[in-house]
């Protein structure tokens, strides 16, 4: 089996198995499927609609936020 | 009367706008912005818990995005670079959502704003398309050029975030008011009714407000008490107030007429 890749999301290090290796199957992977979410990779944004084209690759930092309460 | 606000081309019909922060439940945040009558509330953006209960509800389920315009912030950035990041992928989160609130702060203690950087990301925003409700200092002259960059609302503090010590200068928020074109919305240092009245009899076409509810003691009983502030200094404003002079030789009742 390959070995894992490595990326960080949400500032940890995350390794991901041998399957996941688009935002799409990340978002399956973190089961935030369906959650109201968006996604930055590497400091830019990924469209929802473009999570299955935008492959990972390896020390990608990836930022995934949702609406909290705030003033 | 028909009396709406107007905010990028939409129309509300309550002046008052609350933050979502600091209650004790999704419950109580959901009646207490229900009886503040609120149509527009903030939302932080935050990353998302990994490895948490996906299932764990949120503040969209209790809030429902169809029922309310949101109004994204940018609530604890400090820089212009961040404000602008946060905001993208706060368009992108609810779906090129382009109502936002900018706020740049300056100092972690005191929240003061940064109008520098505020300025800064004001300007990106608007050229991004964003319709921007731009936080900010009591400064006349830097209300006037977050206007002209294109804000959509500029809402200057009464105090500083949280600390409940009211309109600390209405001279100020009066200069503002008088010059600008665009909504004028004190954000930031209500602390109880009076002061949001206040604030709308200064000629506010609103309030924005979060602690000053959510750390009441009772929030949803002062969220109703701040729907009605705000409401009845509106009608104080529109109506005009007599003039103020030190005492009258003019009494309410008849000076003919009476007995003896």
């Amino acid at each position: 089996m390959k070995s894992s890749m490595q990326i960080f999301v949400n500032g940890k290090a995350m390794s991901l198995p041998a399957g996941v290796i688009n935002v799409l199957a990340l978002v399956e992977h973190m089961q935030l499927t369906g959650k109201r979410i968006a996604i930055e990779r590497n400091g830019d944004i990924v469209p929802r609609s473009q999570f299955a084209n935008v492959s990972l690759q390896s020390d990608d930092k990836l930022e995934i936020v949702g609406a909290v309460g705030g003033g | 009367m028909n009396d709406a606000l107007v905010i990028a081309g939409k129309s509300y019909q309550s002046r008052l706008l609350v933050g979502t922060g600091k209650y004790k439940d999704f419950t109580q945040t959901r009646a207490a912005i229900d009886a503040s009558g609120a149509e527009i509330v903030t939302v932080a953006i935050r990353r998302t818990n990994i490895g948490q209960n996906a299932n764990e509800p949120s503040l969209l389920d209790y809030l429902p995005p169809s029922e309310f315009t949101y109004l994204p912030n940018t609530a604890g950035c400090y820089s212009a670079e961040d404000a602008v990041r946060t905001l993208r992928l706060a368009r992108e989160l609810l779906d090129d959502h382009r109502l936002v609130k900018l706020e740049v702060l300056g100092d972690p203690n005191t929240l003061y704003p940064n109008v520098t950087e505020t300025i800064a990301a004001a300007k990106t925003l608007v050229k991004e398309g964003f319709d921007v409700m731009v936080y900010t200092s009591d400064d006349p002259i830097i209300a006037k050029q977050l206007e002209d960059i294109g804000c959509m609302a500029v809402m200057p503090l009464a105090s500083l975030i949280g600390s409940g010590m009211g309109i600390l200068n209405p001279w100020n928020l009066q200069i503002i008011i008088e010059n600008a074109k665009i909504p004028v919305l004190v954000d930031a240092g209500v602390g109880c009714a009076s002061d949001a009245a206040i604030a709308m009899e200064l000629g506010c076409a609103g309030v924005l407000m979060n602690t000053a509810i959510a750390a009441a003691r009772d929030p949803v009983l002062m969220a109703s008490a701040m729907k009605k502030a705000v409401e009845a200094g509106r009608e104080s404003f529109l109506a005009g107030r007599m003039a103020k002079k030190l005492y009258s030789a003019s009494p309410s009742s008849p000076t003919t007429g009476m007995i003896g």
